[in-house]
């Protein structure tokens, strides 16, 4: 192999989410090297395609990535995009093996990152997971406030459209609010966190959507501005299609007080925050930015994991595989 | 046999009318109402935050008391009625449908938009386990052709619903269509039928009649109609023409008048509040959109300057579902930059 060093990764699941995957770090990483693409039915798309763009791949799940040892050498990074189902199993096994593992499903066995707030973190990690697809839009909005001033109360909506929804989110669609939630109190730092999912039929397919609202002290808006507006630009950094939708619009609650039954009664500053996550259509449609913006972000996170092992190999005097 | 056609009847003022008092129901009026309507035979009588279990948020509105005290507290005053929750995926989740049943529920409706049957799977299932009476609840039926929704119908029963309703969210089916939606399910399902109706466009009793001469089994109402948009089909009205139509609710229709009139009027006009059919709502059912979006319509319209009916007939064009009430400050904001 020729040209920069690079480190290199394995997908497991060959499904929409896997294969688009695939797609963004064939055409646009620098720093990754794609070593197979693994499945579990050989007549999959995801599948058929890679084999028409040279990609190793496997139709025997992960025993036939860790029964390959050419493969399996040369695979330092493992990105999962199966269910937590097989995460769980799949975990252990690659843990053992000494790789850094990228869990794209909800299983949570790792810590939450969001590569544009609190990846560096954790670059030690043996396992990380990504949240969902809506706390990758939200999650870091919602840090962009409580970085500027306390959030008591922290709230995202999420609507997508049906057909950008897999059976996965379907069958426990609980999971995605649970865990968007809890991200948005870990890492967004609201005091207390709640997540909505909206799946809408409309055809032609409506592009993702997200709002954040907080409840915050009050503060200084031009310097939440600044804040949010540095985060969105850190974010398309890596997810192009990530954009205002409009200008967050600030609401003093002083004279109108907010009360929450059980909880509070906030008199602050109520921050509404109108986000569009249109796709980059490499695999999938451009209205399915829900899908799009969880694949950017495992790349992004590949990438960081990358440089920090070549900085590492390189301080240690070794050379990389290649 | 000659036995009179016996119909079940779902009371929604305290759940569907939170949307008519933005979720500001006090704790003392809803008890009240629901001994009354306990004590004049309705069969249940649903209590959750307007948009379900867990709907307490920025986007839909907090609550004047928690879950708890509001299911507790009529879980505590009834009798002879069931007491439901409602429950939207996406919105709650099975904790809370869990906590609910700690508080006295016996019967749960899970409700989806009508296209988007299979993310109930998981929570019709295991209120089942709970030994939950399970009703499915095809939100925005007026979206779907009767034979697509019978096809969303069947899916939440095959998962063990006890019974599917075909609900109007946006209060906009005309008489034959409600018609032929419960037609279509009733034909394909083995399990009971309900339907609930909005009255946007001056039809909720009389779609609700239609779709009990076409075989509905239950059917959803409230005291004086209170409910989001134009309300709900009103519940003592209804009781009137089914008994003169010699169906029989089991309901004791006087009770039922003095309920609407001495409990739910007084009490809205406290709020200052009406549940009418006036332009805003009117052009909820005309253009086809989710009734609860009425009232935050309004408070954007305020907010942004704009015209309400031009909210709520540009969300209608983008075909936005129940539970996108972000959407209106999106349309709202979008439509004051234009008016500059």
């Amino acid at each position: 192999m020729s040209g920069a060093a690079k480190i290199g990764c394995a997908i497991i699941g060959s499904g929409n989410i896997g294969t688009d995957l695939m797609v963004k770090i064939l055409r646009h990483s620098e720093l990754l090297e794609l070593t197979m693409l693994v499945g579990i039915d050989t007549a999959s798309d995801g599948l058929a395609r890679a084999r028409r763009l040279d990609v190793a791949v496997t139709d025997r799940g992960i025993d036939g990535l860790t029964e390959d040892l050419d493969v399996l050498n040369r695979t330092d990074i493992v990105f999962d995009a199966t269910s937590a189902k097989a995460h769980l199993a799949h975990a252990p096994v690659l843990e053992a093996l000494g790789k850094t593992v990228i869990d794209l499903t909800p299983a949570a066995v790792g810590p939450f990152v969001v590569p544009a707030v609190n990846l560096r973190e954790h670059l030690d990690a043996p396992n990380v997971n990504l949240i969902t697809c809506g706390g990758q839009a939200t999650i870091p909005v919602m840090h962009a406030i409580s970085r500027v001033t306390p959030v008591r109360y922290g709230e995202m909506i999420s609507s997508i459209a049906s057909k950008s929804a897999g059976p996965g989110t379907r069958q426990n669609i609980d999971e995605f609010t649970q865990t968007t939630a809890r991200g948005l109190e870990r890492i967004g730092g609201a005091a207390r966190g709640k997540a909505v999912i909206i799946l809408n039929p409309a055809d032609p397919p409506l592009i993702m959507r997200n709002t954040v609202y907080a409840f915050a002290d009050d503060a200084d808006t031009p310097a939440l501005l600044e804040s949010i507006h540095a985060m969105v630009d850190a974010i398309r950094a890596y997810v192009p299609g990530y954009r205002l939708k409009t200008e967050p619009i600030f609401d003093s609650l002083k004279s109108t007080p907010v009360s929450i039954p059980g909880y509070g009664t906030f008199d602050g500053l109520k921050v509404t925050v109108l986000l569009e996550v249109e796709g980059a259509a490499h695999y999938l449609p451009a209205y399915a930015g829900n899908l799009d913006i969880m694949t950017a972000a495992a790349k992004r996170t590949g990438e960081m994991f990358a440089e920090s092992l070549l900085e590492k190999r390189a301080t240690a005097g070794g050379s990389a595989h290649d | 046999m000659t036995d009179a056609k016996r119909i079940l009847i779902n009371d929604v003022t305290l759940r569907d009318g939170m949307h008519a008092l933005s979720h500001q129901f006090e704790l003392d009026d809803m008890l009240a109402i629901a001994r009354a309507l306990d004590e004049a035979g309705v069969g249940i009588i649903e209590v959750s935050h307007g948009d379900g279990l867990g709907g307490n948020t920025i986007t839909y509105g907090f609550s004047k008391h928690t879950e708890e005290e509001y299911i507790r507290g009529v879980a505590g005053v009834l009798q002879h009625a069931k007491l439901d929750a409602l429950l939207l995926p996406g919105i709650g989740t099975i904790e809370d449908l869990d906590r609910a049943v700690d508080w006295g529920i016996s019967v749960v409706r899970i409700a989806t938009h009508c296209t988007e049957a299979d993310i109930a799977q998981q929570h019709i299932e295991h209120a089942k386990q709970r030994g939950l009476e399970t009703v499915g609840f095809l939100m925005m039926s007026h979206m779907l052709r009767p034979a697509a929704l019978a096809e969303q119908a069947l899916l939440m029963a095959s998962y063990g619903a006890d019974c599917v309703y075909v609900v109007d969210s946006a209060g906009a089916l005309l008489t034959h269509e409600a018609a032929e939606r419960v037609d279509a399910l009733r034909q394909a399902l083995r399990c009971e039928v309900g339907y609930h109706a909005h009255n946007n466009l001056g039809l909720g009793v009389a779609n609700s009649v239609a779709a009990v001469e076409r075989g509905a089994d239950r059917i959803d109402a409230s005291l004086a109609g209170l409910g989001a948009g134009a309300g709900n089909a009103q519940l003592e009205v209804f009781a009137a023409v089914a008994a003169r139509m010699g169906i029989e609710t089991g309901c004791d229709l006087y009770a039922l008048m003095d309920a609407a009139d001495t409990l739910v009027r007084p009490m809205l006009a406290r709020h200052g509040r009406a549940v009418q059919i006036d332009g805003n709502s009117l052009a909820l059912g005309y253009a086809g959109v989710y009734s609860s979006f009425l009232h935050h319509a309004r408070r954007a319209a305020e907010r942004f300057g704009v015209d309400v009916r031009d909210i709520l007939v540009e969300l209608g064009k983008r075909n936005m579902v129940g539970g996108q009430e972000d959407m209106i400050i999106d349309v709202a904001v979008e439509l004051s930059r234009k008016k500059e």
